[in-house]
């Protein structure tokens, strides 16, 4: 410790030789080192993890399931001549069963890759591309996740006709405008059952019907759905789904696309290969994902109710301690037509990352997490038209299967607590206390 | 397989409850704690002798489960939780 505070003096004097900061350095140098000391105490303590819209923690039962093919079951699935790959061809078929049953589909119509956003290049772009002799316009919302909308930048490069679909101001799109987008040569409507960053629940039931009243492919990135809400490929009329196995408490690096059969839904594969997955993704079935993907789509489908009750007790919980005690709280995006687990509230004049800052015991982010590196307000914020303060002011708060009643307690107070010191500072907020209305001022004079 | 005596399912109960205690995370003990209890409790008033066989032949293998799971994160262990020290706030 001596040493450490000692070192940063040196580097304090080296960098900056005014005695000003010098002894402002050296104030944080004893810092420092008392928090070292209660380091030494308190190990690095991890923090509460509330950011299950990004990734889920694997489910022990799920690694419990994959471990014997990581060890002695190791055969590719593909073999056919001997036992090795044919218990592995034999795990990966009953896995198969297992994701096909949560959405009501048939074991035949479930293609494994890599991932929900590998599932959607191939949907999109696969379809798009198959069809484009006849058709070449797709359909898609101006929420989706990243992976949708460049696969659809992509498709507009190669002389696609793309259609990106206003929401409204609740983060839901309109039917009758979305009715009236479909033309004659629209082969594909790509959009997401759950949204990532406001948890809204498209009507994807409804769309569903006008697509097949269409004749139109309908895919829907269901990602964040898949295990959380009841879904199901037929009373929905769904076409293509992506799944994501890290999203449902299974492992990473596995998803599914499921591919109608009937009427046959055709795809042109990305991935030139072996020919496994009926030809849409070539490469070997990594048995052990897939075995995790199967055994997290079964308990989810056997807890679902259970999982469901308990992430809805929390999310109210949340939402309802927070807003009774902080005023000026918007909640982005449906409150009623949303999945419970994925909050998002804007703090306004409070800037959203500063209160990540505050809140650093708390794993939580300001959005998508593909996008949280950047300080731009999110593009789903924006398309909901939310004012673009509110747009830097917002967090997303992700409740699952693992979160805690007592973890729940501990962000409210925090964020209470953090909410309330950084409006404090906030001329903005002490304006608006005195009555400003502060959109009515001019702030530049030009 | 004859039904499980209500003996059977309590000395069950207590010990998946115990091998649950033992996971060294937080987050998977809450939730294995929790959904033990809330199971045995759920199926409480289960009469038919196959479904409680059934029933108990299941909860064998989760507890399986459960005590092969504790000693894997027993192996890989990670800091605490802010949660587990921090009560008072």
């Amino acid at each position: 410790m001596l040493l450490r505070s000692t070192f940063n003096l040196i580097r304090t004097w080296r960098s900056h030789a005014t005695t000003e900061t010098l002894f402002v350095r050296r104030q944080f140098g004893a810092t420092a080192a008392k928090d070292e000391l209660d380091d030494k105490k308190h190990p690095e303590l991890r923090p509460i993890y509330l950011d299950v819209a990004a990734t889920t923690s694997l489910d022990p039962r799920v690694l419990d399931s994959m471990l014997p093919y990581f060890v002695h079951y190791y055969g590719n699935p593909h073999s056919r001549t001997h036992a090795f790959g044919w218990e592995s061809e034999l795990a990966m078929e009953n896995a198969r069963k297992e994701v096909a049953s949560i959405i009501g589909a048939d074991p035949k119509e479930i293609v494994f890759t890599s991932g929900a956003t590998e599932s959607n290049n191939i949907a999109i772009k696969g379809v798009a591309r198959f069809y484009k002799g006849k058709k070449k316009h797709v359909v898609t919302t101006q929420t989706e996740h990243k992976c949708v909308l460049d696969s659809c930048r992509t498709l507009e490069l190669d002389g696609f006709d793309v259609t990106y679909l206003p929401v409204q101001q609740n983060g839901i799109i309109d039917l009758e405008v979305f009715e009236s987008s479909l033309k004659p040569e629209t082969s594909l409507v790509s959009i997401m059952t759950v949204n990532n960053e406001i948890g809204v629940r498209q009507p994807v039931e409804e769309i569903g019907a006008i697509c097949r009243k269409k004749k139109v492919f309908f895919h829907t990135d269901a990602a964040q759905a898949v295990g959380k809400i009841p879904m199901d490929v037929n009373k929905m009329n769904i076409d293509l789904m992506s799944i994501s196995g890290h999203k449902l408490y299974g492992p990473k690096g596995v998803g599914v696309l499921y591919v109608r059969r009937r009427p046959r839904v055709r795809v042109e594969p990305i991935q030139s290969g072996g020919g496994q997955e009926r030809g849409m993704r070539s490469g070997t079935v990594p048995t052990p994902l897939v075995v995790g993907m199967g055994a997290a789509c079964r308990i989810a489908q056997e807890e679902m109710e259970y999982d469901h009750d308990w992430v809805k007790q929390l999310s109210d919980r949340l939402v309802t301690r927070l807003t009774s005690a902080l005023p000026n709280v918007v909640r982005n995006g449906d409150p009623a037509q949303s999945y419970a687990g994925c909050v998002n509230l804007s703090f306004a004049f409070v800037e959203g990352e500063s209160l990540l800052m505050a809140l650093k015991d708390i794993a939580l982010s300001s959005g998508s997490a593909c996008t949280s590196a950047s300080l731009e307000p999110s593009y789903v914020l924006r398309a909901i038209g939310a004012d673009e303060d509110l747009a830097h002011s917002s967090i997303r708060f992700g409740i699952g299967r693992f979160t805690t009643e007592e973890e729940v307690d501990y962000t409210v107070d925090k964020c209470i607590d953090a909410v309330q010191k950084l409006r404090e500072l906030s001329p903005l907020w002490e304006m608006v206390q005195e009555g400003i209305d502060i959109k009515t001022i001019k702030w530049t004079q030009h | 397989m004859a039904a499980p005596t209500s003996r059977n399912v309590l000395s069950l109960y207590k010990e998946m409850m115990r091998a649950s205690e033992k996971f060294s995370s937080y987050n998977y003990k809450s939730y294995a704690m929790r959904k033990v209890a809330h199971s045995f409790r759920q199926n409480k008033g289960e009469t038919e002798p196959n479904k409680i066989a059934q029933l108990y032949s299941d909860a064998v293998k989760n507890l399986e489960i459960i005590q092969r799971q504790v000693v894997i994160g027993g192996i890989y262990t990670s800091n605490k939780s802010v949660i587990e020290t921090n009560h008072k706030h």
